[in-house]
């Protein structure tokens, strides 16, 4: 009976390893959220009831990579919008590890930089885990359908962080067009270099 | 008067990067560096960069980690994913810490084509090592590594 109990005891052990939360997939369904907002006002997605999707950027103060990315993202905000894609920027760091991500940081960046979408603080990094972001700058796009928002593009927002002037593959603009013709998306999923996610330590 | 003193600013600054080395390298460059069938050597790669503070914060633990195992065949690598035109600020930080190991500064253009060929898991997030012994791949890790850990993981290998 003891080595049954000891073996059940293993399986449950290793199946909840196996279930262990590792982000959404292309095709999966998105869950809303309800965060705090620069102007200290919650946001949630479902707030947009015009929108035909989303642009969720993770992204932070901190980082350079991030940073370098943050004209073309007020960029797509303001391409996108209009056409009911807004972007929904979200920090998620651990601001104990990381203070210049603040929410304080977070005002005055948004503010320098007059981002033109919502800043929400991810206090409980429970958006970034559950969707699966890694690093910044990380894009998922949603896409409305019924009730539900279905994941339609992971990754990168382009294929050169470094100089805008020099990219070639625009992968958010190409998923957001395609959803928008109502095509699929030509590239559902890209890598790329970016600052790691500060994780709370447990 | 000026021209010379236009040389002597040259030489100097000549001078202050010829040490150390940073070279700019490509994909296939990198590969050939550290893919070596008929080699026993480990190679450990860290990719890094000077902006990524925990890849700062362990980077004292790959440059001690070089001196425990210096009479062993480690050969510990440090790859750089700093933006090309920062390069100056990474042979700066190079030369600031006194970094003797074999330091690059990867060209490898868009990651999409290659962050899958160094490890499918590596979500592109900064920290991450790499180790390969006799060409192939041994272990990978993302994220940051303490002393303790990146010790083990090269005593578990070359045993």
């Amino acid at each position: 009976m003891k080595k049954i109990t000891t073996f059940l005891t293993a399986l449950v052990f290793f199946a909840s390893f196996n279930t262990a939360p590792t982000g959404y997939s292309v095709g999966d369904t998105a869950m809303d959220f309800k965060l705090k907002n620069i102007d200290s006002k919650m946001v949630s997605l479902a707030d947009y009831t015009s929108a035909k999707g989303f642009i969720v950027v993770f992204t932070c103060n901190h980082c350079p990579f991030a940073v370098a990315y943050q004209d073309r993202i007020i960029a797509l905000d303001k391409k996108y919008s209009k056409l009911g894609y807004p972007v929904i920027a979200i920090n998620s760091n651990d601001i104990t590890q990381v203070p210049a991500d603040d929410f304080a940081s977070m005002q005055v960046r948004a503010k320098e930089k007059k981002f033109t979408f919502p800043y929400l603080l991810d206090e409980t990094q429970t958006v970034a885990s559950t969707y699966g972001a890694t690093k910044t700058p990380h894009v998922f796009v949603l896409q409305k359908k019924d009730a539900d928002l279905v994941v339609k593009y992971i990754g990168a927002i382009d294929d050169n962080s470094e100089d805008a002037k020099l990219v070639k593959e625009k992968y958010v603009e190409s998923a957001v067009d395609a959803l928008l013709a109502g095509k699929p998306v030509p590239v559902t999923f890209t890598k790329a270099i970016g600052c790691s996610i500060k994780w709370k330590q447990s | 008067m000026i021209k010379l003193s236009l040389m002597v600013v040259m030489l100097s600054s000549f001078v202050f990067y010829s040490t150390p080395t940073v070279n700019s390298i490509n994909f296939q460059q990198f590969q050939s560096r550290i893919i070596q069938p008929a080699n026993d050597t480990l190679f450990v790669v860290n990719f890094w960069a000077t902006w990524c503070v925990p890849c700062v914060e362990e980077m004292p633990y790959f440059i001690q980690t070089t001196k425990t195992f210096s009479n062993q065949k480690v050969k510990i690598i440090l790859v750089s994913l700093d933006f090309l035109k920062e390069h100056n600020k990474l042979v700066a930080f190079v030369k600031n810490r006194n970094i003797e190991n074999e330091v690059y500064h990867l060209n490898a253009g868009n990651p999409d084509t290659w962050i899958d060929k160094i490890d499918s898991s590596w979500s592109g997030a900064l920290p991450a090592t790499v180790l390969y012994r006799f060409g192939k791949k041994v272990l990978f890790h993302e994220g940051e590594l303490n002393q303790s850990q990146l010790d083990s993981i090269i005593n578990k290998t070359i045993q």
